[in-house]
């Protein structure tokens, strides 16, 4: 069987699974149910400065998109970091941490930019006894509006001074958490590392809107009549979140540097993906505020049967192994064609593939075959787009088959066997000429 | 089963008790709540060129309509199903979705679960009725008149679409309310709380639309004075008649017309008056036979049995139909043929003989053995019969009784048009009359728009009942009919 235990900066734990600093990891009481549920480690909430605590709106914090049945796809918040006192957390903190030592407790933590404030607040959070911490730096709503979270990580000068501040007065590892509201998420990687960061974790939540009130045109969540923009999570969020893991993961300055995937973990499924793309751990939220702490366990199993199936021994085996596979689109081999083909057998006549590809492609689909309705892909037109194939309700019913040789009906041209992409493509102004 | 050696044939009301009466016609299907239409929707393709669309006899944008539900948005979702069914309420309910929108429905082909079309129609329709203005307009009056025959889904559909176009519509009726087979020919768990008089009353809305009750064709009012008073005559007079059995004995007590029965049933306010037989066999294959046979089921009656001639593939009722029979204890009994009515010493029918039949070389024969039932009522459910003399009287071309039409309705008389269960052809469906009422309007308003004004006055006199007004053919020089073609 699988191993699944994970060591991450030195910081073991049973599994992969942590949860991400938020809602489920906000005191010692939730903590300790998602323990014994079976999650690997958690993100300790966010902790703010000695002082009078923050305090979050007394009406609704979350806002959510969902499908028709009601499946939550995507989840948005406008909650802020812990409303306790830091003595109450960093003594819970301890407590748990004590009763817990083979699980990973990580603290998030965001003061003021002041290295000041970092200084204070480190020694008393490595007296708890927990594994590491995280640098806030992604929260996209109130608190960036006092100077801190994602006002922090839109400058990647801010994080690589303050990610230096911490790893000046702390011996714990050091985790970066990162907006992806930016435009370049390698910046603030590069900033991260240039600071000294042990590793980066992302995505935290995207800005957004997830609805308006047409009664009231008020967005929701709506507090007495006005909204502000929360993060967004869950679900919808996981495709940008692996796009931003990828290009860290293979940026030329931040390659190798450890990275705790978030954003929209449900399955296991997901994980392995974020693995593939190198994380070397993942953070979960969405899934486990819609579903309870049980989900661990589907992930668990999923995981282990998956990489028992591919004779994946531990996570290190298969982490990163997709990773060569992201490239640039100028290093696409456009000698690769391929052609849609229905399975008629399979084809339940729904027409979605022809009238797709008819209004909004490249008409390569037939509707109607010597007066019967037919669909059918016409090799003439095809551009293998692969839209039908997304359109499709029935599963496997169109295939992508890629043509190997012959001539390419749709351009009359031969196939190439030989690998060709666009640094020298003939229509490029700027091909690099091979040499002689 | 004792009912035929005693000779007394036990037929009772009130056979349930009292507080069974109350949800005994409950809703067979029941309406899909706001959640449950949205789930299902969702689950709509939006297909091409969609094949549930094509078999929809009056062709309702299904998938359009679909997806105004999903979207939310029921008012537009029953503008969509309205604006080619009127009746989309009823159609919602009674139409054998089974065996047209959801068999084409590609999800049937691809895991036997078609979308359930005819609920989410229910749905939007019901939400309109219910919160909406009724949603078409009036056009302006166009000064033309015209007769409408039978207030059933033809008649109405006919009517509306008229109304709408601005021309005046008088809708004779025989019986004494509206709505024809909805009203008094529907199996009461296919539309509960007065459902049809509901959508009469909507239909109605439109304005333009007069409808004159116990005025029935051959008795009250003549097609001559019809076509004299009116610009055109829309006739959807259904199938007044029932068919015999061909015996003897079969107009003495004990030997029922299905379609009265349903008839009497669905007037009633006090179902525990209805007499029901404890045996009680049911002759025929179809629609009907399957609606009676459930109702005196449901009523309390202990054996109800369906005998058909025939295999259960050629029944006319769909399988739907018959599962739904068996589930509610009805025993189907295919290959019997009705010989003979057994009768009591007060004369009253107790029991019925029925030959075996057998399929010989595509003829149906009988195979020499029978069979006797007991029982204390028989109902006949062998199909229903045109007003064929009174259409043939009037020199109209029929088809084996059933009136002719072209493809835009048109009659072999000019001026008179016609759909729904009187004419050949047809399928005998309440989706098909509002198709045909439909189609027919257009024609009628095609033909209308084109004719010169007409001297007023005629329509009036028929209404008022003088059926034969003075000096009709001198003044009337543009008949509709005349320019119809």
């Amino acid at each position: 069987m699988a191993d699944l235990s994970s060591n991450f900066l030195g910081i073991k734990s049973p599994n992969p699974f942590w949860l991400a600093s938020a809602p489920p990891t906000d005191k010692a009481y939730n903590v300790e149910r998602a323990f014994k549920a079976g999650w690997g480690g958690v993100v300790w909430k966010t902790l703010g400065e000695e002082g009078p605590p923050v305090v979050n709106v007394n009406g609704p914090r979350y806002g959510a998109i969902h499908g028709p049945d009601r499946r939550l796809l995507g989840l948005n918040n406008i909650e802020l970091i812990t409303d306790r006192p830091l003595e109450v957390n960093l003594r819970e903190m301890t407590e748990v941490k004590k009763k817990w030592p083979d699980r990973a407790l990580i603290a998030s933590i965001m003061v003021p930019c002041e290295e000041e404030a970092w200084k204070a607040i480190l020694p008393r959070v490595e007296e708890t006894g927990c594994d590491g911490i995280e640098l806030n730096f992604g929260c996209p709503h109130g608190m960036s509006e006092r100077g801190m979270g994602a006002a922090v990580g839109q400058v990647p000068e801010y994080i690589e001074m303050v990610v230096r501040w911490c790893k000046q007065y702390t011996r714990m590892p050091v985790i970066t958490k990162l907006t992806p509201n930016i435009t370049d998420i390698r910046k603030p990687a590069r900033a991260a590392k240039s600071g000294g960061t042990d590793a980066v974790s992302l995505i935290n939540t995207i800005n957004s809107i997830v609805s308006v009130d047409l009664d009231t045109f008020a967005p929701n969540p709506s507090i007495d009549g006005r909204g502000s923009h929360g993060g967004y999570c869950g679900p919808a969020v996981k495709p940008i979140a692996l796009n931003m893991v990828a290009e860290i993961a293979r940026d030329a300055e931040t390659r190798g540097l450890p990275i705790s995937g978030i954003g929209g973990i449900t399955t296991w499924r997901d994980a392995a993906e974020f693995i593939a793309l190198g994380c070397g751990n993942v953070q979960v939220c969405t899934a486990a505020m819609t579903y309870g702490f049980k989900v661990v366990q589907e992930m668990i199993s999923g995981l282990s049967d998956w990489m028992d199936s591919r004779g994946f021994r531990s996570i290190e085996d298969f982490r990163g192994m997709a990773v060569p596979n992201v490239t640039d689109w100028q290093y696409l081999n456009l000698n690769y064609i391929t052609k849609a083909q229905i399975d008629q057998d399979l084809c339940i006549k729904c027409g979605r593939c022809h009238i797709a590809c008819e209004d909004t492609s490249h008409q390569a689909i037939t509707s109607m075959v010597d007066g019967v309705r037919h669909f059918e892909v016409i090799d003439e037109e095809c551009v293998g787009c692969n839209l039908c194939v997304n359109v499709c309700p029935v599963e496997n019913c169109i295939d992508m088959v890629p043509m190997l040789s012959g001539v390419d009906p749709r351009t009359k041209m031969p196939v190439q066997p030989d690998y060709a992409n666009w640094t020298t493509h003939p229509n490029n102004p700027m091909a690099k000429v091979a040499a002689e | 089963m004792g009912s035929m050696d005693s000779g007394i044939r036990d037929v009772r009301a009130g056979r349930l008790t009292s507080s069974d009466y109350t949800d005994v016609f409950s809703d067979l299907h029941p309406p899909l709540s706001r959640h449950e239409a949205f789930v299902e929707s969702d689950r709509c393709y939006f297909c091409y060129d969609a094949p549930c669309m094509n078999a929809c006899p009056t062709g309702i944008d299904i998938p359009l309509f679909i997806r105004e539900i999903a979207a939310d948005n029921p008012t537009g979702s029953a503008k969509t199903i309205l604006s080619e069914n009127i009746l989309g309420g009823m159609c919602a309910r009674v139409c054998p979705t089974e065996t047209l929108c959801e068999q084409a429905c590609v999800r049937e082909a691809a895991e036997g679960k078609p979308v359930k079309i005819g609920l989410l129609q229910r749905y939007a329709t019901d939400y309109l009725m219910e919160n909406g203005q009724h949603p078409f307009t009036r056009a302006a009056p166009t000064g033309k008149s015209v007769a409408v025959v039978g207030a059933g889904p033809a008649g109405l559909s006919a009517a509306h679409r008229l109304a709408m176009y601005g021309h005046d519509v008088t809708i004779f009726e025989a019986r004494p309310k509206a709505g024809g087979l909805n009203e008094y020919g529907i199996a009461a768990y296919k539309s509960v709380d007065d459902f049809a008089q509901k959508e009469l009353d909507f239909i109605l809305e439109i304005g333009g639309i007069t409808i004159q009750n116990d005025k029935a064709l051959g008795r009250d009012i003549s097609l001559d004075a019809l076509r004299a008073g009116f610009d055109a005559v829309f006739l959807g007079l259904g199938l007044p008649g029932v068919n015999e059995l061909g015996l003897d004995g079969e107009d003495a007590a004990g030997c029922i017309d299905a379609v009265d029965y349903i008839s009497v049933l669905r007037q009633s306010n006090d179902l525990s008056q209805i007499a029901v037989g404890r045996d009680v066999v049911v002759i025929g294959g179809g629609m009907t036979a399957i609606d009676v046979a459930v109702q005196t089921k449901l009523l309390g009656a202990e054996n109800v049995i369906i005998a058909y001639r025939r295999g259960p593939e050629s029944m006319n009722a769909s399988e739907f139909e018959q599962e739904l029979a068996l589930k509610n204890g009805v025993i189907i009994r295919h290959w019997l043929q009705p010989r003979a009515l057994t009768r009591n010493e007060r004369g009253e029918v107790c029991g019925i003989t029925l030959d075996y039949t057998i399929m010989n070389d595509g003829r149906l024969e009988t195979s020499g053995e029978s069979v006797t039932l007991a029982s204390d009522q028989i109902f006949k459910a062998i199909g229903q019969m045109p007003a064929e003399k009174i259409l043939s009287d009037a020199g109209m071309a029929l088809s084996r009784g059933r009136i002719s039409v072209d493809e835009e309705h048109r009659t072999s008389i000019p001026g008179i048009w016609a759909g729904g269960d009187c004419i050949a052809g047809g399928q005998d469906l309440t989706v098909a009359g509002v198709q045909d009422g439909k189609l027919a309007a257009e024609s009628i308003h095609r033909a209308l728009s084109m004719q010169p004004e007409k001297v007023s006055g005629f329509a009036e006199a028929v209404i008022a009942g003088n059926s034969e007004p003075a000096s009709t053919s001198a003044q009337h020089t543009a008949n509709p009919g005349h320019i119809s073609g």
